[in-house]
């Protein structure tokens, strides 16, 4: 019975990492069928904000709420990937929607260009930067509709920009002279301590649990049922479903698909910060933390059926269950005279590269039979 | 044949003295007789920069100092010596096209580079088909003896061995079972072959290895066998490489293996400098064994961390590789005198036996290009640094190792022509 919670509890935390990670590419990829290879480097923007976050909430202003910086990092993460996801879809995807080669290449530029930037520019320079950014690209938004239809909206939206800048240039000189260790650029990879109250374990049922874990999985719950929520649920969520469904039917039916294109382009990159926020507790942040992730993300979603968020549930959490069960040897204690062949060859998968080569195979013997996945849907890949 | 690479040598000794004097200009060399130009190749970019940039500081460093205590005298004239540095990038065939290019086109007597196995592996056909000569600065898995390589980082008996005897007889987890994790590559796995080894001929037991592919953070898998494999707590032996530390130790901590509930690591691969970047809180009570700590209370490794601070910024920490990377500019200048001649050949003949009042204590260079060495185990402490907790006395470099099964009872010895590379003891 402990095992078999022990085991269950470590497939459940792999699989929560790969299913934050993935959710964000399963909209973007599931239902845009954008091939954004810049998914990772999206993530370690979450993991810097992070960072960031918890340097910030060191000052003396903010050190009585240091305990809850976690808490804030995950809006901040869903903010900054976020944002920085638009602009990537207002720039450039936009302009290559139907061609998924040029897009594969172009997001790939982008992910180069990312990793380069968190490498060469301090810190405190690129949150100004960020907050710039927001400013720019969401203060326009709030004008009243009245000045939104004057003729002199471009001059308004063009000294927004101004606004922006300074505030950026601001609060980025104001964040390096006080926190020094944001203030040089560095390659070096950083580290984020998880505040007290996450350190340590959690006793369930005679079975010890590592807290970040437990963390890490009700993050990933919750970002599960606010994006299943938000899709079945919200008008928005309709619209994103039905230009998923038939773009050309929405159109003219007077749905906006420019803002529905940036509206599930922002969200998968949101949600790419948070997984950002969930990885930077296990790991250290650095430029290629990302790429860490975004081969096991595309096989997720590819395993659950491009286009349907169940799909990509199950198969996470069927990856991380099977990881554990031959990476562990876990069928040697629940078996232990089984005939010895048998119980070779399972010694001898039960390392953790060779699970990851068994169930690289596994899955690639699987698409065999079921090459659409688990769940398959019909959505614009399939349409095209 | 060995005519014309006397040669070729002197020719590129001469075309030395002509670059050097076409772009002498620059320099300030107003009491030197002359220039010597060598070769600093390292990863500036890439995964391995933010280690190798430490070494190239610390060679600049040296050189620095050399020249301010006037150079290196050959013949009755002064060289200043003067440097290039290369790019390695991180990239294996990258640091053999930089090699050539130093060789050929620049015509170095020497060249101070590498880190990592692979990168050496790539260079060694290079120097051994010109005949040139390498300083590797690593502790490095061994079971290589190269007449064109000079070591000087530790071979595993002069590492691992010690740390592994410490651990089963003197640690608080003595008598213990042992668990070997380690990155997936050829360090980790030579290193826990010999481990096994010496485990078993010290009548302990290892009761379980795994490796993580590299750029792999998830230690979940290896966490639930460490806790079936030592349900009472062990010796855990630890090869991971860089950031890959970061994520194990965050993760052992939270899942409750610590030296508190009787679990202790040896790190073969965690210096001062990886110690303040994976933070010291995660890894204060577990282990560490290296020829060069920071913490050694001597006068040369306190002048040496000083001079290293002073040149570099005050937070910088010195670290073993750097403290090799330090001694073989020395150790090279010191050859040169002795020989009075830039020249291979006659370089390599002097280098063995040469002395040296290293950082870490006194160091000679044996036969088979290798250094004695004296070994530390320390234990990590909550300031950042080792506690020095053993010493040993000054230990002879194995290049094949006694333990691994496929070396046992071979020697190299470079200063015999009967015996070479590989002969039977």
């Amino acid at each position: 019975m402990e095992l078999l919670l022990d085991s269950l509890f470590n497939g459940v935390a792999i699989g929560s990492v790969l299913l934050v990670a993935a959710l964000g590419l399963a909209i973007v990829f599931g239902l845009m069928g954008v091939i954004n290879l810049a998914h990772g480097e999206l993530m370690m923007l979450g993991a810097y904000t992070t960072y960031v976050t918890q340097l910030i909430f060191k000052l003396p202003l903010l050190k009585p709420f240091y305990n809850s910086y976690i808490i804030v990092s995950i809006f901040l993460a869903f903010i900054v990937s976020g944002v920085v996801g638009i602009l990537l879809e207002k720039t450039i995807i936009r302009k290559l929607y139907g061609s998924p080669l040029e897009t594969l290449l172009a997001t790939w530029g982008v992910s180069l260009i990312l990793q380069q930037f968190v490498r060469s520019v301090p810190l405190a320079y690129g949150t100004g930067l960020v907050i710039s950014l927001i400013i720019g690209l969401f203060l326009p938004a709030t004008f009243p509709s009245k000045i939104k239809e004057s003729i002199n909206f471009k001059y308004f939206k063009f000294s927004s920009w101004i606004l922006a800048a300074l505030t950026g240039v601001l609060t980025g000189s104001i964040i390096s002279s006080s926190v020094s260790k944001l203030s040089r650029a560095s390659a070096r990879n950083v580290d984020v301590t998880a505040p007290s109250w996450m350190r340590g374990q959690v006793e369930i049922i005679g079975t010890a649990f590592p807290k970040t874990r437990l963390m890490i999985i009700v993050i990933t719950l919750i970002s599960v049922i606010a994006i299943t929520l938000f899709l079945n649920q919200s008008a928005w969520g309709m619209r994103i479903r039905a230009v998923t469904q038939n773009r050309q039917m929405s159109d003219c039916l007077g749905i906006s698909t420019e803002k529905v294109d940036i509206i599930t382009f922002g969200i998968g990159s949101g949600l790419a910060g948070v997984a950002g926020v969930a990885v930077s507790l296990l790991g250290s942040v650095g430029p290629n933390v990302g790429g860490n992730y975004i081969v096991g993300c595309f096989m997720v979603v590819v395993l659950g059926g491009v286009g349907n968020l169940l799909g990509t549930v199950l198969a996470s959490f069927g990856i991380g269950i099977m990881t554990d069960l031959i990476g562990a040897g876990r069928l040697l204690s629940i078996w232990p005279d089984m005939p010895t062949p048998l119980s070779n060859t399972i010694n001898f998968f039960a390392t953790t590269s060779m699970a990851r080569v068994m169930i690289f195979a596994l899955i690639v013997i699987f698409l065999q039979f079921k090459p659409t996945g688990l769940f398959p849907q019909k959505g614009r890949m399939v349409e095209n | 044949m060995r005519i014309s690479r006397r040669i070729l040598a002197g020719l590129a000794t001469a075309s030395l003295a002509v670059t050097a004097t076409s772009c002498g200009g620059g320099g300030t060399s107003g009491s030197f007789d002359d220039t010597v130009t060598v070769g600093i190749l390292h990863s500036l970019s890439g995964t391995m920069a933010i280690s190798e940039s430490t070494l190239v500081d610390t060679e600049k460093m040296a050189i620095e100092e050399i020249n301010a205590a006037g150079g290196v005298t050959v013949g009755g004239k002064s060289y200043k010596i003067e440097y290039i540095v290369e790019d390695g990038a991180s990239d294996w065939p990258t640091f053999a096209e930089k090699s050539k290019k130093l060789i050929d086109q620049d015509g170095v007597p020497v060249v101070f580079g590498g880190w990592t196995s692979a990168s050496r592996k790539a260079m060694l056909p290079v120097y051994e088909s010109k005949d040139a000569f390498l300083y590797y600065p690593i502790q490095y898995e061994a079971q290589e003896c190269s007449n064109n390589i000079f070591y000087t980082g530790a071979t595993p008996n002069q590492q691992s061995e010690p740390a592994t005897d410490f651990m089963y007889k003197r640690s608080p987890a003595a008598g213990g079972d042992f668990f070997l994790v380690g990155s997936d590559y050829v360090f980790p796995r030579t290193s826990n072959t010999i481990t096994k080894a010496q485990v078993k001929q010290l009548g302990g037991k290892v009761v379980g290895e795994d490796y993580l592919p590299l750029g792999n953070t998830e230690v979940a898998p290896i966490i639930s066998k460490i806790k079936k494999a030592l349900p009472e707590g062990g010796i855990i032996i630890n090869t991971l490489n860089g950031d890959q530390n970061v994520a194990f130790f965050k993760q052992i901590q939270d899942a409750g293996i610590t030296p508190s509930s009787g679990y202790y690591v040896m790190n073969y691969s965690i210096a001062e400098e990886e110690i303040s970047t994976i933070g010291p809180e995660f890894l204060e009570g577990h282990y560490g064994a290296w020829n060069y700590m920071m913490s050694i209370d001597t006068p040369a490794s306190k002048k040496f961390a000083a001079s290293f601070k002073k040149r570099w910024g005050s937070d910088r920490v010195v670290a073993d590789p750097q403290e090799s990377a330090y001694n073989m500019v020395y150790l090279w200048k010191q050859a040169v005198e002795d020989a009075g001649t830039f020249d291979d050949n006659a370089v390599r003949e002097a280098l063995v036996g040469q002395t040296f009042d290293a950082p870490q204590g006194p160091v000679e260079v044996m036969p088979n290009h290798h250094l004695s060495q004296t070994v530390r185990i320390g234990e990590i402490n909550a300031e950042g640094g080792f506690t020095i907790l053993e010493e040993t006395g000054v230990v002879l470099p194995q290049a094949w190792n006694q333990k691994h099964p496929s070396s046992k009872g071979f020697a190299c010895d470079w200063t015999d022509p009967s015996k070479g590379e590989k002969y039977k003891l």
